[in-house]
């Protein structure tokens, strides 16, 4: 390159950063049995630019507020895709809002994938886990369009709990339609599953990336980023090269209340994509924070 | 030895890096087997006398209860090695391993092997040494899994 694998984006937070602006639910898809995909345009104006890997703070109404990864590339039709996983009072009510209904939105805020400076002959390895393929969807839309024959290759690597929670199974046919290598394992296989079983690291082995001339992205449980990012040095791609999504209870978005710090970090602000190398890899051992 | 049997054990990452000499011992032990889909490698509680090296196809290691489907605990494809239970007693299958598809592999006598390992320890140390990782890596990976990962994401 000098290929962009430092996380980049941050762009200027908005006037009002920290007051909702109305958005109108104008699109809604049960992926799995607990995740639903809210389409979001709003109410008044323009929708702001995004990139993927940044997230929006959303607020179901008299419930609460709560930070969630955009999923969706921009250059849609005026809407902004988030992905949603219930598992809590907010969470739970932004899952059950109707088509029509209005939600809160702030954003959007943090640091993006960066994947503008990645070279055409870059192999680009995506490991994703659970609702951690969310944050990454809308950058393996972007990699898939862009990539020509004979050059780099897009890998998309995804664990997921069981094959009835398997997230954005049209995506991940359609990438794969489109020349992407794409492989799913699961932690708990079923009656009728032929794919793999096991940890997302063992799709690593037979993932036929140049490692010296890949770059790696990585989202998901922390535990398993940890997992991952050593089994990716471990393949021979450089640390630095590797970048990671951190998750930590962001609230303000902005880097003032300091509730998402995390070692020198404030992940709302310098976050939530980071590099590995130098960055995440001494924070991700981290104990007692 | 027959030239195919030579070149699948010559490439197989499992063997990948063991001293000169391993791969004609294992061949002088060994035979081409395949499978159908849905046919069993493996059977819980049979003698364990076989290691199989994956050349083609994915394996379900799977555990079976009364009254209860299939339970798929792990799958193995090619590179990777099928059947560990020979390496100690009670030398018994400890799972099914079913083909998932059409299955190649290079299946090992154990018999034979432990006898020419005998006679060639620094292959029998080395090849111990892969298995061990091989076993390691599994162990470490069904820690993992027991953490459930994807089943406790935040709570909001």
């Amino acid at each position: 390159m000098t290929e962009t694998t430092e996380p980049t984006g941050r762009p200027p937070p908005r006037r009002g950063a920290l007051v909702p602006e109305p958005y109108r639910v104008v699109g809604r898809q049960v992926e799995v049995a607990d995740v639903v995909t809210l389409a979001l345009e709003p109410h008044r104006g323009q929708l702001p630019a995004f990139a993927p890997g940044q997230f929006n703070m959303l607020t179901a109404f008299g419930v609460g507020e709560v930070a969630i990864s955009i999923s969706s590339a921009p250059g849609g039709a005026g809407a902004v895709e988030h992905s949603i996983r219930d598992v809590g009072a907010v969470t739970h009510a932004l899952c059950e809002a109707r088509i029509g209904s209005v939600v809160g939105v702030r954003g959007p805020f943090g640091t993006h994938w960066g994947i503008g400076g990645i070279g055409e002959d870059t192999d680009v390895v995506v490991v994703a886990g659970g609702i951690g393929l969310a944050p990454l969807r809308g950058t393996v839309r972007d990699l898939v369009a862009r990539r020509r024959d004979g050059g780099g290759r897009v890998y998309v690597l995804v664990g997921m709990r069981s094959p009835d929670q398997i997230l954005f199974a049209a995506d991940l046919e359609d990438w794969r339609r489109r020349g992407a290598d794409v492989a799913v394992t699961v932690d708990v296989g079923a009656q009728g599953w032929q794919g793999p079983v096991g940890v997302v690291t063992s799709l690593l082995l037979d993932a036929p990336f140049e490692p010296a001339r890949s770059v790696a992205l990585a989202c998901g449980p922390e535990i398993m980023m940890r997992f991952t990012t050593r089994a990716l040095v471990d393949r021979g791609i450089d640390p630095r090269r590797i970048q990671v999504s951190l998750e930590r209870n962001m609230q303000c978005g902005i880097g003032l209340c300091g509730h998402c710090q995390l070692g020198p970090l404030l992940v709302c602000r310098d976050g939530p994509v980071v590099s590995y190398g130098g960055v995440a890899d001494q924070l991700l051992m981290e104990r007692n924070r | 030895m027959t030239e195919a049997m030579h070149g699948i054990l010559s490439s197989h990452r499992f063997l990948s890096g063991l001293p000169e000499g391993t791969v004609e011992l294992l061949a002088g032990c060994g035979h081409l087997e395949t499978f159908e889909a849905g046919s069993l490698l493996l059977s819980e509680g049979s003698v364990a006398d076989t290691l199989h090296l994956v050349h083609r196809g994915r394996v379900a290691i799977e555990v079976r209860g009364p009254g209860r489907d299939r339970h798929i605990v792990d799958t193995v494809g090619p590179g990777q090695v099928v059947g560990l239970s020979w390496v100690s007693p009670p030398f018994r299958w400890h799972f099914d391993a079913r083909a998932l598809g059409p299955v190649a592999t290079v299946a090992i006598d154990s018999t034979c092997m432990r006898t020419r390992l005998d006679e060639n320890p620094t292959v029998a140390l080395a090849l111990l040494e892969r298995l061990a990782s091989v076993l390691l890596g599994r162990l470490q990976a069904t820690r993992v899994r027991l953490l459930d990962l994807y089943g406790h994401d935040r709570d909001h």
